[in-house]
C-alpha cells in the first residue's frame, strides 16, 4: 500500500466516522445503504460487463423481506437485513438465470422487464407488500442488546455492516474468481475457450450482486422505517446506474463516491425544486457524453495509476440486426 | 361466451396495434443506428400531448393532429439525434441506451412539472364516437379506426423499406454499411432520416392513444418496458417479426385478462421467460444477435 493510497483510505474512514455529525444521521445511513447497493451493482457492470437495468428488483425484494421480518416476526436488525439479502439472492437465481441467456443490450432490456414484473407483483400482492400503501412502521429494534432507535446509533451499526459487506465486495473482485469475471468482460469467447464455464460464472456473480443489493435494501428499509413501490420502481434501477457511472464503474471506490454524491445532491436540491428527474436526466446525459470514466476513474487516470477499465462490452464490428 | 371472447381478441388486437407501432419504430431505428431508443416511450407520450396541445391551443381538429403531431415528434427526436445521439455512434451500444434513458427521464419529468401527474382528457372526434355493428358484435368505432391506421402504417413502412429505392439503400446500409459507402452512398446522411421516421411512428401511436388512454406524462414509461419485453420475444430480426409479435402479445395479454385477471400484466413477462428458455434469440431473431 503506497503512502498516497493509505492517506486516501484514512480520509475516507474519517469521513465515514464523522458523517453523522455533518449531515443528519438518517441521510448518512441512507448514503451507506446506497453505497453498498451501487457497489453490488458494479460487481456486474464494472467487473463482469453486464448492465443490469433491473436491480431495483433485488433492492426492493430485500427491503420488503426485511420489513416483513421486522414488523411481523420482530426479527432483530442485522438478521432481518441479512435475510433480505438471502431472499434477493434466491430471487436472482431464476431471473438472472434466464437473463444471462442473452448478452449486452438484450441483457439490459430483459433485466428491466423482469424488474417490471417484480414491480407489478409487489403492486398486486397487497396482503404481503401493502400494495400502494407499502409497509409502514418498520421498527429498528435492538441489536445485541443495544437500542437502535437513535439514528446516530443506527448509523454506526450500519457502518459496521456496510464496511464488512464492501470488504466482501472488494475481496470478490480481487479473488481468482473476480479475475475470471474480468476475463469474461474483456473477451467472453476467449474465457470460454480457456475452459471456464462462462454462464456459471456470470450467474454466480449475478446472484452475489443480487444478494448484496438485497442486503442494501434491507438496511435502507430499517433506516427509513418504510418501504413502498418506489423501491422496486424502474427509476430506482436507473438511480443505481447513474451513481455507479458518475463515481466510476469498475473502480473500487467509484460506486461509493457516486452514491454519496447523488444522495447528498438529491437531499440538497429537494429544498428548492422537485425536478429531480430532470436533474438526474441531465447528469446522465453529461456523464455519458463527457465523463464516461466517472470521478474515481478520472482521478485514477490523472494520478497515473492503472487506467480505468475499458467499456463494459467492446463495440461489435458486425451488424447486430438487419432491417428485413 | 364466444362473443365475449371475440371482443377480447379484438381489444387485444387494438392494444397490440400500439405494441406493433412502437416495436416497429424501435426495430427500424435499431437496424440503422444500433441504438435501443429508451426515449421511445417518452416520444409516444409527446405525441399524445402534441395532439392535445395542438387542439387546445390552436383548435386543430384531431384529423390534422394525426399528421402534425408525429411530424412534431420527429422534429424533436431529430434535434436530440443531431445534438446528442450522433456523438455516440462509435461507442458501446450500452451508452446509447443510457443516454436515451437520461433523456427519457428528463423529458418525462419536465412534462410532469408543466402538466402535473393527473394528465389531461382528450375526446375522440365526433365521427368516430359510438359503435359499429359487425354481425352480432358491436365494436367501438374509434378502436376499429386505431387498428386500421396501425395496420396501414405497418404496411406502409414495410412497403417503404421493401419496395422503394430509399428502402433499398437503407437495407443495404444496415446490412453492409462499409460496402454501401464504397458504392458511393452517403450512409451518414440517411441516419437522421431513419431515426426521424422511427420516432414519428412512436408519435403516431401517441396521437392514436390520446382519445383512448389518459394523456399523462408517465403514459409511455411502463409501455416502453413492455415493448422491450416484446422486442426480446420477437427478436430484432425483422420488421414483419416486430409487428406480428406486437399483435400476438396484445391478443395473449387480452386472453390472459379473461382467465387470470390479476395476472394480466404479467403475461408478457411470462412469455418472455418462456421464450428465453426455449428460443433465446426470439421468435424471429437470428442466433448470432447476442
Amino acid at each position: 500500500m503506497t503512502a498516497r493510497r493509505r492517506i486516501g483510505w484514512s480520509l475516507l474512514g474519517a469521513a465515514a466516522l464523522v458523517l453523522p455529525l455533518v449531515v443528519y444521521p438518517v441521510l448518512g445511513a441512507d448514503i451507506l445503504a446506497w453505497a453498498l447497493f451501487a457497489a453490488a451493482f458494479d460487481l456486474l457492470l464494472g467487473h463482469t460487463g453486464l448492465l443490469s437495468f433491473g436491480h431495483a428488483a433485488y433492492f426492493g425484494c430485500g427491503a420488503y423481506v426485511a420489513a416483513l421480518l421486522a414488523t411481523r416476526l420482530q426479527a432483530p436488525f442485522p438478521l432481518n437485513a441479512l435475510a433480505g439479502g438471502v431472499a434477493a439472492g434466491i430471487l436472482s437465481l431464476p431471473l438472472m438465470g434466464l437473463s444471462i441467456r442473452r448478452k449486452g443490450i438484450y441483457f439490459a432490456m430483459i433485466t428491466l422487464a423482469f424488474a417490471q414484473m417484480v414491480y407489478y407483483i409487489a403492486n398486486q400482492w397487497r396482503g404481503v407488500t401493502g400494495g400502494e400503501n407499502g409497509i409502514t412502521g418498520v421498527p429498528r429494534g435492538h441489536a445485541f442488546g443495544v437500542s437502535l432507535v437513535s439514528s446516530t446509533v443506527f448509523y454506526y451499526a450500519t457502518l459496521v455492516l456496510v464496511t464488512l459487506a464492501l470488504l466482501l465486495c472488494w475481496r470478490i473482485v480481487r479473488s481468482p474468481f473476480g479475475r475470471i469475471l474480468v476475463a469474461i468482460r474483456e473477451n467472453e469467447a476467449r474465457a470460454q475457450s480457456l475452459g471456464y464455464a462462462v454462464g456459471r460464472y456470470k450467474l454466480i456473480a449475478a446472484m452475489l450482486s443480487g444478494a448484496l443489493a438485497g442486503l442494501a435494501g434491507g438496511i435502507w428499509v430499517i433506516n427509513h422505517g418504510f418501504v413502498g413501490l418506489d423501491a422496486v420502481h424502474w427509476s430506482t434501477s436507473g438511480t443505481v446506474v447513474i451513481m455507479t457511472l458518475l463515481g466510476g464503474m469498475g473502480t473500487r471506490l467509484g460506486p461509493v463516491v457516486g452514491a454519496a454524491l447523488v444522495i447528498a445532491l438529491r437531499d440538497a436540491i429537494s429544498a428548492w425544486t422537485d425536478a429531480w428527474g430532470v436533474v438526474t436526466g441531465i447528469i446522465f446525459i453529461a456523464v455519458i457524453l463527457a465523463f464516461r470514466r466517472g470521478i474515481v476513474g478520472t482521478l485514477e487516470g490523472a494520478l497515473g495509476r492503472r487506467a480505468a477499465p475499458a467499456p463494459a462490452v467492446p463495440a461489435p464490428e458486425r451488424p447486430l440486426g438487419t432491417i428485413r | 361466451m364466444i362473443e365475449n371472447l371475440l371482443l377480447q381478441v379484438f381489444n387485444g388486437l387494438v392494444n397490440g396495434a400500439f405494441y406493433a407501432l412502437l416495436s416497429l419504430g424501435l426495430a427500424v431505428i435499431f437496424g440503422m443506428l444500433r441504438v435501443i431508443n429508451f426515449m421511445h416511450g417518452a416520444l409516444y407520450m409527446l405525441g399524445a400531448f402534441g395532439a392535445y396541445l395542438l387542439t387546445a391551443w390552436w383548435g386543430l381538429p384531431f384529423w390534422w393532429t394525426l399528421l402534425a403531431a408525429p411530424i412534431l415528434v420527429a422534429a424533436i427526436g431529430l434535434v436530440f439525434e443531431r445534438l446528442l445521439l450522433r456523438r455516440l455512434y462509435d461507442a458501446d451500444l450500452l451508452y446509447n441506451l443510457l443516454l436515451t434513458f437520461g433523456l427519457a427521464l428528463a423529458i418525462q419529468d419536465a412534462m410532469r412539472i408543466r402538466f402535473g401527474m393527473q394528465g389531461v382528457p382528450y375526446g375522440a372526434p365526433a365521427a368516430l364516437q359510438g359503435a359499429v355493428e359487425i354481425g352480432p358484435l358491436l365494436f367501438p368505432a374509434y378502436r376499429l379506426f386505431v387498428l386500421a391506421v396501425s395496420v396501414l402504417a405497418c404496411l406502409g413502412t414495410w412497403w417503404l423499406i421493401d419496395r422503394t429505392r430509399a428502402g433499398l439503400i437503407i437495407r443495404a446500409a444496415t446490412e453492409r454499411p462499409m460496402l454501401t459507402r464504397a458504392l458511393g452512398v452517403d450512409v451518414d446522411r440517411w441516419i437522421p432520416a431513419v431515426f426521424a421516421f422511427g420516432v414519428a411512428l412512436a408519435g403516431l401511436a401517441g396521437v392514436l392513444a390520446a382519445p383512448m388512454r389518459n394523456v399523462s406524462p408517465v403514459m409511455g414509461a411502463d409501455l416502453i418496458i413492455t415493448t422491450f419485453a416484446i422486442v426480446v420475444i420477437g427478436g430484432m430480426g425483422s420488421i414483419l417479426g416486430s409487428v406480428v409479435t406486437g399483435f400476438i402479445v396484445g391478443v395473449l395479454e387480452a386472453l390472459g385478462a379473461v382467465y387470470y385477471p390479476s395476472a394480466a400484466n404479467l403475461v408478457v413477462f411470462i412469455l418472455m421467460a418462456a421464450i428465453l428458455l426455449v428460443r433465446p434469440a426470439g421468435l424471429f431473431g437470428s442466433a448470432d444477435a447476442g
